[in-house]
């Protein structure tokens, strides 16, 4: 490519966002929405290991559990815990929803960091419709429960008269804003990231920065593990706050 | 930090840019970040909802409910444990409390048993010193009286020898023997050495 003999006539060679090029798995041409292309490939990367984790590893059943096991019933109690305490326990209906959601986004956020790898939550259009269909099914669920009274969400009774009006403007707009704010949050972590560590590794093409460059890219997938981890974590609690909100819509 | 982003950003839009130039992927790069490339959302949409629609049948059916029934399994089998280690403890307690009673009821049975044998053999030793005590009061006794024969024969010996000798001098001087004026002398003159 072009760029790339630049890249090289520079002695330097930062192509940090390569890395997100979606591109068919087999041969060239455009991509279509039936095509299987690198984000095909890692979501099923993901998906599998999610059943090597949650299925194949709790295989045994035991009642000592062995370490797979256990690591999947952390994961089971973490999350079952997070929704119990968030929502209560009239949202542990949606326990598995919740689940789903939080493995994908770790096991895609992990595995997106391995070198080579693909990270699916790197795009906005991934985290788009997981925050859309959490808002979509959080909205659907508080008209569905409460009717009419969800509005009252918006309405905070608590306030002064005179404020209600202009605070439920407010709140209108910060609902309408979650889906935005909590797609972008986790695609704009993973995409920084990775994106960080790409120009930290580029520059080890220069003999005398490489150590320093080296040093930064191990300093920065330490930091990366811990965001992968958290942004997982804060994406799936900000779904239970979500879901608690269209369960009991009172302030 | 912010100022390596940027340059990223720049290198990356330039990258791009030039490739879009180069007309290798017309699609693709239409515009700098591949994550605003619209043209591929249709297809991460369409895989990843066939991604979640797959993870959430399997973890619904097969893997939370199997989760769940470990881990209410593991809780049962703690509890019915629990339960077993009290019932345990509980009787441990109640052996004990029997062991306490046996000691006890054995040590008042020894104590019994000694206080027995003690008053049984307080009563052979008095019955014994009752015996040895009239056995040597019978001796006592015995000796007593034989030493009082002894000393009354040698009393009767002492009055005879001196009766004889009394009569014998009395015939020596010349004089009339008289048996009972002999008798009633000797009588008076051994009374108070004799006894």
């Amino acid at each position: 490519m072009a760029s790339e003999a630049q890249g090289e006539e520079a002695g330097l060679s930062f192509h940090p966002m390569d890395q997100f090029l979606v591109k068919p798995l087999f041969g060239e041409g455009d991509v279509h929405w039936y095509t299987p292309t690198n984000v095909t490939l890692w979501l099923f990367i993901v998906a599998v290991a999610i059943a090597a984790l949650l299925v194949a590893g709790t295989r045994g059943r035991a009642i000592v559990p062995n370490r797979v096991q256990s690591v999947a019933e952390l994961a089971y109690g973490m999350t079952y815990k997070m929704v119990e305490d968030v929502t209560g326990k009239d949202g542990l209906k949606y326990f598995p929803y919740i689940m789903t959601l939080f493995m994908f986004i770790l096991f895609s956020n992990m595995l997106g960091l391995l070198p080579k790898a693909f990270t699916v939550t790197s795009h906005i259009a991934v985290t788009g419709v997981l925050a859309l269909a959490v808002f979509i099914s959080v909205t659907v669920i508080g008209f569905v429960k409460n009717g009419a009274q969800f509005l009252g969400l918006f309405w905070v009774s608590s306030a002064p008269l005179v404020l209600r009006p202009i605070l439920a403007v407010i709140e209108v707009i910060s609902y309408f804003v979650r889906p935005v704010s909590h797609s972008i949050r986790l695609a704009g972590n993973m995409m920084a990231g990775h994106a960080v560590m790409k120009v930290f590794a580029g520059f080890a093409a220069i003999a005398v920065i490489s150590p320093i460059s080296i040093l930064a890219v191990t300093a920065i997938y330490g930091l990366e593990v811990l965001v992968a981890t958290i942004q997982a974590y804060v994406f799936t609690i900000l779904t239970c706050v979500y879901l608690k909100d269209a369960l009991h819509p009172q302030h | 930090m912010i100022s390596l982003l940027q340059e990223a950003a720049t290198t990356a839009a330039e990258h791009t840019e030039e490739a879009a130039e180069a007309a290798a992927h017309g699609s693709e790069s239409a515009s700098g970040l591949p994550q605003l490339d619209f043209s591929t959302f249709p297809n991460q949409i369409f895989w990843l909802i066939v991604t979640l629609a797959v993870l959430y049948w399997v973890l619904s059916r097969i893997a939370l409910p199997r989760i769940a029934a470990v881990l209410s399994d593991r809780q049962g089998a703690i509890t019915g444990d629990l339960m077993a280690a009290e019932e345990f403890k509980q009787k441990a307690k109640e052996a004990e409390a029997a062991y306490d009673k046996a000691l006890a009821d054995a040590r008042a049975e020894a104590q019994k048993i000694v206080e027995a044998n003690r008053a049984e053999i307080q009563k052979e030793l008095d019955a014994a010193i009752a015996h040895a005590d009239a056995e040597i009061g019978a001796r006592a006794a015995e000796s007593e009286k034989r030493i009082r024969e002894i000393r009354d024969s040698a009393a009767n010996d002492a009055r005879e020898v001196a009766r004889d000798v009394t009569a014998e001098l009395v015939s020596s001087f010349g004089g009339s023997v008289d048996q009972s004026a002999i008798d009633s002398a000797v009588e008076t003159r051994l009374k108070g050495t004799l006894q």
